[in-house]
């Protein structure tokens, strides 16, 4: 494995829906092995960025990389490494939750399909849950379902947007360990967006701050803290999502 | 890779099969989902059948003369309209289930919030369609088989008088219908749920331009050129011709299946272009929330 090689380049990225700037020159590097959080307040252009990494929005300028690969033109190639979860999607409600998970581990060509998805509900302690239809989920239990989703085919690249949205604070402490643990082990790379600073704090090598589609600060948590003079993260957040000279005002998010 | 991988036009079996392999869950579990595909069709044919059976029998009761002069006239007599009726209706519901197959697959991923999960897949759309056109024939085979089986027990109609056209006439409607789910669903993609009722609508919209129940010669003259731009005109026709003792059908299945790959062509470029749109728009995630 050899570290510092960028799995993620992206340069000067631009998207505009209309008249909304949704980013703006938007340039990082993700290294193998790192997990960088995505900050921002809401409509800062966070999951913006997560979807045109994954081919889900086109960009309006701007060049981006994944595995040193274009991803518009090796679409199916770079999605095979990668995976991607949130709050905001679902597996298909009147499918058994093994059942679901078989379907995507068929896409993602898992071999030993069976005993993967096992073990993966293992591990995210939801294996009773295996044979129950997945609409009867809690949110909590589809969270952690997605999630066995999402490491389905041992991704190198995993995108995560806000995916502990709907966890109670027990679960996502664990959530959170599980994850981190899955990453150490698998060298996983990762981008994460959250508005838990505890996630982010706990689990991010680096973090990224998005405020009005322009990334602002970048940096290790601890250097992003001594940057704004702040004690936490979170006051980092506040300072940064109430500072009117740093925003400009354009329309409401 | 190569450009058919980035115009996702690459198709693979074995995700295909992954595609298929969740109705396959879907409709050996739930009951009502094969109900829902079987019921409908199966009533259109038992009512109408009787209906059309029963207005028979006023023609032959009140005016025997009329319907002898009828049948003399060749195919129209009302025996030969029960038979219309019913091949009709049986290759109609090809129509309509192919379409169906991949509108319905699509809204589906869109209402349960897995359309995400399907676009970041590395699938091609080519194979979320393949996937989609497999169902849609298995689906197909089952009820056109029951409808046919249906059909010879309570009015002696054997769809198999149809012989060698059969299947050419099958092939055009299937690829016809697929046009028209490809079409609605590129809708949906440009104009979100609020298009989502075109699903069901446009089968029902083409149906009264499409010679289905009636030739062509029946509309006003007006409307009648429209007519003639549909595939499914040329099929209907053709069966009507066949089941009516006339003779080989080439010309019909030779303009039905022309137009039928114009169309194709052009649904997939616009079904093409819809998907890049929304991603411009960035309205693959909206579409979901
Ligand atoms: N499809 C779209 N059409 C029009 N505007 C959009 C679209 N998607 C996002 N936007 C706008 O772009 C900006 C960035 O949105 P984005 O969803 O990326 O924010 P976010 O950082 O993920 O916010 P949140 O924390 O609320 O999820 C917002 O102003 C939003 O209104
Ligand atoms: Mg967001």
């Amino acid at each position: 494995m050899t570290l510092n090689q960028a799995v993620v380049a992206v340069d000067k990225l631009n998207k505009t829906f209309g008249k909304v700037v949704a980013i703006e020159e938007v340039s990082f590097a993700i290294n193998r092995g790192e997990v960088v959080g995505l900050l921002g307040a809401n409509g800062a252009g966070k999951s913006t960025t997560i979807q045109i990494l994954l081919g889900l929005i086109s960009p309006t300028s701007g060049s981006l990389s994944i595995f040193g690969l274009d991803p518009w033109k090796e679409r199916v190639n770079v999605l095979e490494r990668c995976n991607f979860s949130s709050a905001y999607v679902a597996l298909p409600y009147n499918l058994k939750v093994i059942e679901n998970l078989d379907v995507f581990a068929q896409l993602y060509g898992v071999p030993n399909r069976k005993a993967k998805i096992a073990s993966l509900l293992e591990l995210f302690e939801v294996g009773h849950l295996a044979s129950k239809l997945t609409g009867g989920l809690s949110s909590g239990e589809s969270t952690r379902v997605n999630l066995c989703k999402a490491l389905l085919n041992d991704p190198e690249f995993l995108l995560l947007d806000e995916p502990t949205a709907s966890l109670d604070p027990d679960i996502a402490d664990k959530v959170r360990k599980l994850l981190a643990q899955v990453q150490k082990e698998r060298g996983m790379t990762v981008l994460y967006t959250s508005h838990n600073m505890k996630d982010v704090q706990e689990l991010c090598d680096r973090v990224l701050f998005l405020h009005k589609g322009k990334i602002i600060a970048e940096g290790t948590s601890a250097e992003i803290l001594t940057q704004f003079g702040q004690a936490s993260l979170e006051e980092v957040f506040i300072h940064i999502a109430r500072d009117q000279v740093l925003a400009p005002a354009e329309e409401k998010p | 890779m190569s450009t058919s991988s980035q115009l996702g036009l690459l198709v693979r079996p074995s995700r295909v099969r992954g595609l298929c392999s969740r109705y396959f869950y879907i409709y050996t579990r739930s009951g009502f989902r094969v109900l829902d595909i079987v019921f409908w069709p199966v009533m259109d044919l038992v009512v109408w059948g009787f209906v059309a059976k029963y207005f028979m029998r006023l023609d032959t009761t009140t005016s025997a003369t009329a319907a002898a002069a009828s049948a003399t006239a060749g195919g129209a007599s009302a025996g030969g309209a029960i038979t219309f009726l019913i091949g009709a209706i049986i290759f109609f519901n090809i129509l309509y289930r192919a379409q169906q197959s991949i509108s319905v697959s699509f809204l589906e991923d869109l209402w349960s919030r897995n359309l995400l999960n399907i676009f970041v897949a590395p699938i091609t759309v080519a194979e979320f369609v393949a996937a989609t056109y497999v169902v849609g024939i298995a689906q197909i085979a089952v009820v056109s088989t029951l409808m046919s089986v249906l059909a010879y027990f309570l009015y002696t109609f054997n769809i198999l008088t149809l012989s060698f056209a059969l299947i050419p006439l099958f092939l055009n409607l299937l690829v016809m219908g697929w046009s028209l789910g490809m079409m609605t669903t590129a809708l949906v993609f440009r104009f979100g749920h609020q298009a989502e009722a075109l699903a069901w609508a446009v089968p029902f919209l083409i149906q009264p331009v499409s010679a289905v129940f009636y030739p062509v010669s029946v509309l006003p003259t007006w409307l009648q050129p429209v007519a003639y731009l549909v595939p499914a005109t040329y099929v209907f026709e053709g069966m009507r011709h066949v089941l009516a003792g006339q003779g080989e059908i080439n010309r019909y299945l030779l303009i039905a299946s022309a137009l039928n790959v114009l169309y194709f062509v052009l649904v997939s470029f616009f079904f093409g272009g819809m998907l890049n749109n929304a991603r411009e728009r960035g309205a693959l995630a909206k579409l979901v929330v």
